[in-house]
């Protein structure tokens, strides 16, 4: 292929010609490699021209090796350009093979759902951790002494008759109920803790209520409890209208209306307004009478506080247009993957 | 309860010219601000321009439509007949009807125009009551009294005044609220205006009443105060018309002329009354005592009654009951069209006693329901004199003397009313002397004390609720109206926030969501074979008064509820569902005392199996950070026997695991297999337990330091019998590994001819590293062998080739 007598540099120029040459017309990767092998391997003729370098004449010596390193840079990027373009080439082909329509995919897109219960609670335990609130928890079976006698319902009292309670075959008749309003998990809280206490307390409750489209024999309440020294009815007011505003915006505002329940004077029902302007009532709220802190062993000379409660139910159906809040226990999965 | 505007006013001067007490809506919104919540405000015959008496003439099919007739009318005193369409048929010719002619504006703002009607013109409207506002009648056409003039203004026929009833919901704190001159006093007291109780004059005349009857009580704590009063020349016939129109409007039926006045003086005094023919009772000779066990009366609606040694009765002069005591009179002393002269009684009966008797009888009646909230005990005598007054206008007389017996009525109550309290609650800056200013026209009369800025409250008569000094600063707030009082919001200075529990609660419920879970809610209550159809705990506590026999039982599991839940689901299409719960389950408590309590998370996996419940139960109790749970197999209640397996943690039941048993899910509809997992939660000591899922909080975890040294996997599948457990042999590679081994997991099971019936082969993967050095082959060759003779020697587990 090449002349041993020619001018060494005239012959680099041809092999490095005749290289490009056969660089460009490697069809493949593979044909690529044998190239490289033959021109810039142990055996190739660059190598062995390089191996002669002492039979040069010195004067000519230093031309011929820029000349062989010219030569072999120029291939060696010539084969990494080429082999680029096979990569190219390849990557594209794969991809193109590899090509899906992922509009035609059959899959399984089911998550769970926590219940809409659940997540109208924790949203309400949410604002109120952000006003300082911790959780508290307690039994849903309870002696009439939380449920009643310690809220200053004494037996026979007749504000009683305001829950229908459902009893229990369990120790003496009429001494063991579920409870019907979270507020047991308050004297358990008064009880347990030294104030400054601020509390709410959300969980199932249980009346003897025939179920309909307002109303369930089980159902969930939250109830906040604030004690501390000098808490007065305008902090009651004030924490009122502040998470009805977290809850449902700024441009709320509330208002309390007096009302009646036996462990707490002065006693309110507080409303808030709807975006058309009009009031709709949400719960039921008061500064925690003199007695129930008595009988928590809390002197009401040296505390004082509020208390207030509303039903999760009738809140997660106002938010989500329910119109009837038997759906919260039928548990069809139809209506529990909505939420 | 409901009370009428014009009602009102005769007790507030002035009412019905105030800015606001004039305005029905605006009242009604005063009262819901003092706490007698207004549910509605109704008005009465209002806007009744335009309706006049018309006299049907002629009665006629409309020609086009079956629901339609035609009616000529006269509206006129002379004139032409009129044709109406109307879709009532209850009226006949010659009835007297209410037309709205053309033009009028109806109570609803409806125009009343001449059009056609299929055809036909109609020329007005033919009314029925509660289109007049007169009623809550829709039955029919008002069909008048004969007797009015054709073409009368209906306003001026029927003496219509134009009112408004005020629906009230009160508190049963506010007995006194059950009358009009208690929401009178209120109103008043509020608006700035007066509270009169008008003198009343009545002519006394014949026998004293002293010689005609006579009052003896024997239990003086059932009865406070008996007051008598005879009254003669008594005819029964019908009241007069205003007062059948205000006891309707109230909610009462009339009676006749005797019945009408008891029940107009109770709604207007709140002191129900009781009237006995005289002639019927001996002497007049009227007694209290407490009922004899059994013993019998017929009461006013001719049942014969059992007593209670709790009821109270009125006795005649030999001992026999005439009356149950505040819940309904006796038939035999019963005022009828023959009674010429009657007895009239007011009592204050002991609220609980009442109460007691009306609810063991189940007798609810208006005047129960005011004797157990308790009646003013000091109004008897105004009430009777009342009473008196409307009975004698129309033609009885009052026989002088009033008859008075004494039990032991409450007595008025005295509290000290600190001024800086009052403040401190209200966060208030009130005078001692508007304090005193608010208080009195509610009749809470007021004194200076001693002590300065200390007032000497006494507590009127009609607030039984009021007995204490923050009973007065409710009432101080109520008349400052709560919205003048400001709202602050207090600075907690606990810090706000949840518990590792509440947190790790939260945690679980967003895993088992993402698993595909959802969260579903069954109530507590089972039907009474409930818990045994299901296989679990049986020992359910029952409740003693349920509404429906099938809520009736409290759950001992979550398993019921959630397969109940997948047969609801399954009822409607929707199979392969997994739903979860998080809630209480109840049991009986070995001494019959408070029941046990715990709370639990129980899911349930529809379509699938037992080794998705067990991969589930594993991978929550790694996230929540157990990592010595171990399963052992048995049968669990409710469990696929042969699929069954309770969960331990460090030696200790926290869980089961498994499928649930076929034919439990078959009961309820549901026919997959059912994958179930269940933990206890625990982790709170305070009043559930401590043992379980929960038990090990986050903050106890202690760091274990991490080798950075390369590791290696020791392969090694070993066959045993197939009654040594997998775990067993898990925990034996596990120990004998000691410190070198860090993880042991079965990654296959085989079974087949090649190791032999009743025998499996278990291959387990070793992950060895020690924390210091890089382990030589040398070391992970005996390690092998030690492992490999371990295995052996405990469980006869053979090497597999």
């Amino acid at each position: 292929m090449t002349d041993g007598t020619a001018d060494p540099i005239a012959r680099t120029a041809t092999i490095l010609e005749e290289g490009l040459a056969a660089i460009a017309a490697a069809p493949t990767s593979e044909a690529l490699k044998v190239v490289d092998v033959d021109l810039l391997g142990k055996s190739a003729a660059l190598a062995q021209m390089k191996a002669a370098m002492r039979d040069v004449a010195p004067e000519q010596r230093k031309a011929l090796g820029q000349g062989l390193n010219d030569a072999r840079r120029a291939l060696e990027a010539a084969i990494a350009e080429r082999q680029a373009h096979f990569d190219a080439t390849a990557r594209r082909e794969q991809l193109a093979a590899e090509q899906l329509d992922l509009s035609e995919m059959i899959v399984d897109a089911t998550v769970g759902h926590a219940h809409l219960i659940t997540q109208t609670r924790e949203m309400l335990e949410d604002a109120f951790i952000g006003l300082g609130f911790t959780i508290a928890e307690g039994p849903e079976v309870e002696t009439d002494w939380y449920n009643f006698e310690a809220l200053n319902m004494p037996v026979g009292h007749p504000a009683r008759s305001m829950w229908d309670t459902l009893y229990l075959d369990a120790g003496e008749p009429e001494t063991i109920l579920l409870r019907t309003h979270t507020s047991p998990v308050q004297v358990r809280t008064m009880m347990r803790q030294e104030p400054p206490i601020y509390i709410v307390a959300p969980g199932r409750t249980f009346r003897s209520d025939t179920a309909d489209a307002t109303h369930l024999p089980v159902f969930h309440q939250i109830e906040g409890l604030v004690i501390d020294k000098g808490i007065t009815f305008a902090d009651l007011a004030g924490t009122i209208e502040a998470f009805v505003k977290v809850l449902y915006g700024e441009d709320r505002t509330t208002r309390l209306r007096p009302s009646f329940f036996p462990f707490t004077e002065p006693s309110a029902e507080f409303d808030m307004t709807t975006p058309s302007g009009d009031w709709v009532e949400l719960g039921g709220c008061g500064m925690v009478h003199p007695n129930v802190l008595r009988h928590c062993g809390l002197d009401p000379e040296e505390w004082s506080g509020f208390a207030f409660g509303f039903g999760i139910e009738r809140m997660a159906a106002q938010r989500h247009g329910l119109d009837d809040i038997r759906e919260f226990v039928t548990n069809d999965i139809r209506f529990l993957s909505q939420f | 309860m409901k009370v009428l505007h014009n009602w009102l006013a005769e007790y507030v001067p002035g009412l019905l010219e105030h800015p606001v007490g004039g305005d029905p809506d605006a009242l009604g919104d005063v009262m819901s601000s003092l706490g007698l919540c207004c549910e509605e405000v109704i008005g009465i015959g209002r806007n009744l321009d335009g309706i006049v008496v018309a006299k049907v003439l002629e009665l006629s099919p409309h020609p086009n439509a079956d629901k339609i007739q035609l009616v000529q009318v006269q509206a006129e005193p002379d004139g032409e007949p009129l044709q109406i369409c109307c879709g009532a048929f209850n009226m006949t010719v010659g009835d007297l009807v209410p037309l709205a002619t053309l033009g009028t504006t109806m109570p609803n703002g409806m125009e009343i125009a001449r059009r056609k009607l299929r055809g036909e013109w109609s020329n007005g409207m033919l009314c029925a009551a509660d289109e007049l506002e007169l009623g809550d009648d829709h039955a029919g056409i008002f069909i008048l009294d004969p007797s009015l003039t054709i073409g009368a203004p209906i306003v001026e026929a029927l003496g219509i005044v134009p009112d408004a009833v005020f629906d009230l919901d009160l508190t049963p704190n506010r007995p006194d609220a059950l009358s009009v001159i208690g929401v009178a006093r209120d109103i008043a007291a509020k608006l700035g205006l007066s509270f009169v109780l008008p003198a009343i004059d009545v002519a006394e005349s014949g026998a004293d009443a002293g010689t005609l009857a006579s009052v003896r009580i024997d239990d003086p704590e059932l009865c406070g105060r008996f007051t008598v009063r005879v009254l003669s020349g008594v005819s029964i016939g019908t009241s007069p018309t205003w007062m059948q129109q205000r006891l309707t409007l109230c909610g009462m039926r009339p009676i006749n002329s005797v019945v009408d006045v008891s029940n107009y003086v109770m709604l207007e005094y709140g002191q129900p009354n009781h009237t006995y023919d005289l002639a019927k009772v001996p002497h007049g000779a009227l007694g209290v005592r407490r009922a004899r066990a059994g013993e019998e009366i017929v009461t006013l609606d001719s049942q014969s009654r059992s007593l209670d040694e709790r009821d109270g009765v009125i006795v005649d002069e030999s001992d026999v009951a005439i009356g149950i005591a505040g819940v309904m009179g006796g038939e035999s002393t019963e005022i009828g069209d023959t009674t010429e002269s009657v007895l009239l009684e007011l009592a204050w009966w002991d609220p609980a006693s009442i109460s007691f008797t009306s609810k063991r009888l189940g007798l609810r009646s208006e005047a129960s329901s005011r004797y157990e909230k308790g009646v003013d005990p000091d109004i008897a005598n105004r009430a009777a004199w009342r009473f008196a007054q409307l009975l004698v206008e129309q033609g009885a007389s009052l026989h002088p003397g009033e008859l008075v017996a004494e039990g032991n009525a409450p007595l008025r109550v005295n509290v000290d009313v600190r001024t800086a309290r009052v403040n401190a609650l209200l966060a208030s800056e009130l005078t001692t002397e508007q304090i005193a200013s608010y208080l009195e026209p509610i009749g809470f009369a007021s004194a200076p004390t001693a002590g300065p800025d200390v007032l000497a409250v006494t507590i009127p008569s009609w607030r039984p609720d009021s007995t204490g000094e923050i009973d007065v600063v409710e009432e101080v707030a109520r008349l400052h109206s709560y919205e003048n009082l400001g709202k602050t919001v207090p600075k907690s200075s606990t810090g706000g926030g949840l518990t590792e529990r509440q947190r790790d609660i939260r945690r679980l419920r967003a895993f088992l969501a993402s698993t595909g879970a959802s969260e579903a809610t069954p109530m507590a209550f089972l039907a009474p074979g409930d818990l045994e159809d299901s296989g679990v705990r049986a020992d359910g506590v029952t409740v003693a008064n349920p509404l429906v026999a099938e809520e009736s039982v409290l759950r001992t599991s979550l398993l019921p509820g959630l397969v109940k839940t997948l047969g609801y689901n399954a009822a409607h299409r929707n199979v392969g569902i997994s739903l979860f719960e998080i809630g209480h389950c109840f049991a009986r408590a070995a001494d019959g005392g408070l029941p046990v309590e715990w709370e639990e998370v129980g899911v349930v996996l529809g379509g699938r199996e037992a080794r998705d419940a067990v991969e589930l139960a594993m991978r929550i109790a790694t996230l929540v950070g157990i990592d010595d749970v171990t399963l052992r197999n048995e049968p669990v209640g409710g469990l696929h026997p042969g699929r069954s397996a309770v969960v331990l943690c460090d030696g200790t039941t926290i869980g089961v695991v498994g499928e649930i048993d076929p034919e439990v899910c078959a009961r309820r509809g549901v026919h997959e297999r059912v994958g179930y997992v269940s933990f206890v939660l625990g982790g709170d000591e305070a009043w559930h337990g401590d043992v379980g899922l929960l038990s090990v909080p986050r903050s106890d975890r202690v760091y274990r330091s991490i080798s950075r040294m390369p590791s290696s996997d020791i392969d090694l599948a070993f066959v045993v019998d197939d009654s040594v457990g997998a775990d067993e042999l898990a925990a034996t590679l596990r120990s004998g590994g000691g410190d070198l081994v860090s993880s042991v997991e079965l990654f296959d099971v085989y079974r087949g001819a090649s190791v032999g019936e009743g025998r499996r082969s278990l291959a387990y993967r070793l992950r060895v590293q020690a924390s210091d050095r890089t382990l030589t082959d040398v070391e992970l060759g005996d390690l092998r062998g030690r492992l490999v003779d371990a295995a052996s020697a405990a469980h006869g587990a053979e090497l597999r080739a």
